[in-house]
């Protein structure tokens, strides 16, 4: 029987290996989380008393269904939370789990590594108290706690409305929802959204909520800087009318979007190419999820298409699987799955046209700002790395210089925020300012894991 | 010079709130030498923040740091613990007993902070 294993436990993993599973594969299903769920579907953490269908709203019936599927197919695939994959060689995975590390080998790899938020620094954005918008919803989901008692949430984002919703809902003092995308840019893209009714309706409700509920509403603001000593005591602003607003908060959430977490897909030999619309580099795929020899790509680790798209494309990709594995399914749910989820990223393309990445602001960063958090590397430094003799206006070299995006979480919070910087600086196209190459290990582990490598 | 982290942390109550209860008891634990109380179930990361409003200091400069993506991608929580393990919090259980250290175990000691 072949070996079919699914990278990552969210909606486009566990919808994956229940079709896998439909068809008697019994999939190894690896995911970092203990828990499944993703990041948007994750179920809370033993005994926390959170009324998820309070909280998700008309989106929980999809998230009591997911996970009401992944506990039917439990005993019908190998599911290994907690395990890390951290290299790719050629067909084997190198996973690290609590217990230590070992290999896993595949004749078929289905990645679903899910997404994070994408991010533009800011000064005082490495404060305690400033997280990652998504990370805000985590917190509440999965410890059920708010991030801070006064909160404001910032960036441009579908979701910082949902957000702000949630926290207010459970009694959070939400301060300020600040867009930095002006509110003519979101008319001009109604049309468009218009192709997906209910999600449009459910963002206008977000946003009619709070309004009602007093929250001070923002569109076309700039974010100026976050101010405190050692901790968030409050952001300032730039509204439209080019007023200056302080409010006082104690904690940001702060987000632009999702960027897909493509690593492993790079490391298993996956091509990548630029993607104008979101000006980031992406896996390229066929219209079924394929990748290479042996190797598919599913949700929104693939290009950001929301949990919809992620559970049907996660369908799909198991199908492609089974049509390459010459094993029989109905091949008009397939056709049926691949229209859908072209919709769906589709409409993600138009909602990136009302939540602008402010690509250009990055260009009016003081010096001093951090652009990259793990090794403190300061935006004036890395100008200065560039504006030397012969000075590098590619990425990787960029990184080699000045050690932004070396550091441990490999530039994933820094690279977007740097491939603009330099190509800015440089002058030059985005695309031409190259892309931060990925490394194994992925993310950080004990050397005494790293043997499998060597053996 | 007065322990860094656990004076400020004296001073300050945490960045983190409570947004709903959870079940099951209290637990003990310590930063830098002081004792906390959690809740059984928490992750280390919302153990330290509901008492405290930093996780670590940076190494690249001593700033306060308390984490940023919460989702295990940043890499920005990683913590010291007494026994000398080095973890991230944001995806560690917090369990009875565990010290956390906001600077590094063995520079605290040379640098007697």
């Amino acid at each position: 029987m072949s070996n079919v294993v699914v990278v990552g436990g969210g909606p486009a993993g566990i919808r994956a290996a229940c079709m896998l599973a439909a068809h008697r594969l019994r999939p190894v299903l690896l995911d970092e989380a203990r828990n499944v769920g993703g990041q948007g579907y994750r179920a809370p953490s033993p005994g926390l008393r959170l009324d998820m269908d309070a909280l998700m709203g008309g989106e929980a019936a999809k998230y009591h269904a997911l996970q009401a599927a992944f506990a039917s197919i439990r005993d019908q695939i190998e599911y290994r939370p907690g395990t890390l994959v951290w290299a790719i060689e050629g067909k084997t995975l190198h996973v690290a789990t609590d217990e230590g590390s070992s290999t896993v080998s595949f004749d078929a790899l289905i990645l679903a590594t899910g997404a994070m938020d994408r991010i533009m620094p800011l000064p005082g954005w490495t404060l305690p108290g400033v997280f990652a918008l998504g990370g805000a919803q985590v917190s509440l989901k999965d410890q059920g706690c708010f991030i801070g008692r006064r909160v404001a949430f910032c960036g441009s984002s579908p979701l910082l409305n949902l957000a702000a919703l949630q926290y207010r809902k459970l009694g959070a003092d939400v301060v300020a929802v600040c867009d930095t995308t002006p509110l003519g840019a979101k008319v001009r893209a109604a049309p468009q959204l218009a192709a997906a009714p209910r999600t449009m309706m459910r963002g206008i409700s977000y946003l009619t909520s709070l309004m009602r509920a007093g929250t001070p509403m923002l569109h076309g603001v700039t974010l100026l800087r976050i101010e405190g000593k050692s901790r968030v005591e409050a952001i300032i602003v730039r509204d439209c009318r080019g007023r200056e607003r302080r409010f006082a908060c104690d904690a940001v959430a702060l987000g632009y979007g999702l960027k897909p977490e493509a690593q492993l897909a790079e490391l298993a030999g996956a091509e990548m190419r630029f993607d104008a619309t979101s000006r980031l580099w992406l896996p390229k795929i066929d219209a079924d999820g394929r990748a290479g020899r042996s190797l598919y790509l599913a949700g929104d680790s693939v290009v950001i298409g929301g949990a919809d798209a992620a559970e049907a494309s996660g369908e799909l990709a198991a199908r492609a699987v089974l049509s390459d594995l010459g094993i029989v399914h109905a091949r008009s749910v397939a056709r049926g799955l691949r229209r859908r989820v072209f919709r769906l990223r589709r409409f993600q393309r138009a909602l990136a046209r009302a939540f602008v990445w402010p690509a250009n602001r990055v260009k009016d960063l003081s010096d001093d700002v951090a652009l990259c958090r793990c090794e403190n590397v300061s935006v004036g430094e890395i100008r200065r790395a560039m504006d030397q003799a012969l000075g590098p206006i590619e990425v990787n070299r960029v990184k080699a210089i000045t050690r932004c995006g070396m550091g441990r979480c490999q530039g994933r919070v820094c690279g977007p925020a740097l491939q603009e910087l330099v190509a800015s600086h440089a002058g030059i196209p985005i695309e031409a300012a190259g892309r931060l190459r990925v490394q194994a290990p992925v993310k950080p582990i004990p050397l005494s894991v790293a043997r499998t490598l060597a053996e | 010079m007065p322990r860094m982290g656990a004076a400020s942390m004296d001073e300050r109550p945490g960045l983190f709130v409570r947004a709903v209860d959870r079940d099951g008891g209290s637990i003990e634990f310590t930063i830098d030498g002081s004792p906390m109380t959690a809740r059984a179930g928490d992750s280390l990361l919302a153990a330290i923040l509901t008492n405290a409003s930093l996780l670590r200091r940076l190494e690249f400069g001593g700033e306060p740091r308390a984490g940023f993506c919460l989702m295990g991608a940043c890499q920005d929580c990683w913590v010291w613990l007494d026994d000398g393990r080095h973890v991230r919090a944001c995806t560690t259980a917090a369990v009875a007993g565990l010290g956390v250290r906001t600077t590094p175990p063995a520079l605290a000691e040379i640098r007697n902070v």
